[in-house]
């Protein structure tokens, strides 16, 4: 399965990129398996993703969380808590 | 309905005479501004940038007015909120709303701005003498959202 990741803010910066796109194994279903299969790089993307730490997380555009189930051509985004207005 | 995000300046004289304009049903019309303040948790902010997330951002916002709209009877909506790089004294972001009576205005203007507070994708992050950060994410701001019986990360898990 093929998706596209998008960073913002601090975990884009944290991160040093802010979009890649990915192919993943069969076992990771939920936008929370990408998350954890992205902390298996270790480093910069254990800390920015670590469980625990205050994250959001976007589907397609949508605010999701961890169960979300993901499909092909999907974008996954990680960003902090918004501070706009 | 009407969302706009954009670099540049809005006139907000210009901006509600056009949300009301030619609809004898308004009787009033709520506005909200927010500019870029000087000080923030004890540091002096000399400028500011404003990220956001393109193609999320207009959905969110376009999402929180339709929740406004479904709670109050409005005539009419207007979002526009600015990106990019910002400077103390500046208009950030304009809500304003038109309905029959003050009431209902009140409270949809309100109830967008707390919901934008949480829910839209913008980050901002501050120019300080200690030098760039970004700025945290308050538990004022859900607890503003809250008092409308909605949890924030209810639609953005906290996990």
């Amino acid at each position: 399965m093929h998706i596209q990741l998008r960073f913002f803010a601090g975990i884009r910066e944290a991160l040093g990129t802010s979009q890649e796109a990915l192919t993943l194994p069969d076992h990771v279903q939920t936008v929370g398996d990408v998350r954890a299969y992205l902390r298996e790089r270790g480093g910069a993307w254990s800390e920015a993703l670590a469980e625990g730490r205050a994250l959001r997380i976007a589907y397609n555009h949508q605010m999701t969380d961890a169960a979300t189930r993901i499909g092909d051509g999907g974008e996954v985004a990680f960003f902090p808590p918004v501070t706009g207005g | 309905m009407t969302i706009r995000v954009q670099t540049q300046d809005f006139d907000v004289g210009t901006e509600l005479a056009s949300l009301r304009a030619g609809d004898a049903r308004v009787g009033a019309v709520v506005s909200f501004v927010g500019t870029v303040r000087d000080m923030n948790e004890s540091a002096t902010i000399s400028e500011m940038e404003l990220e956001h997330y393109p193609g999320m951002t207009e959905k969110a916002l376009e999402d929180i007015v339709a929740q406004a709209k479904a709670r109050w009877e409005l005539f009419n909506a207007l979002v526009i909120h600015r990106v990019g790089p910002l400077k103390p004294l500046d208009q950030i972001v304009l809500v304003a709303v038109t309905s029959a009576h003050r009431g209902a205005a009140f409270a949809a203007c309100e109830f967008i701005m707390d919901y934008l507070k949480t829910q839209a994708p913008f980050w901002k992050k501050e120019q300080t003498p200690q030098g760039a950060r970004w700025v945290d994410a308050r538990s004022t701001d859900d607890q503003a959202l809250a008092k409308w019986g909605i949890v924030s990360g209810k639609n953005g898990s906290p996990s």
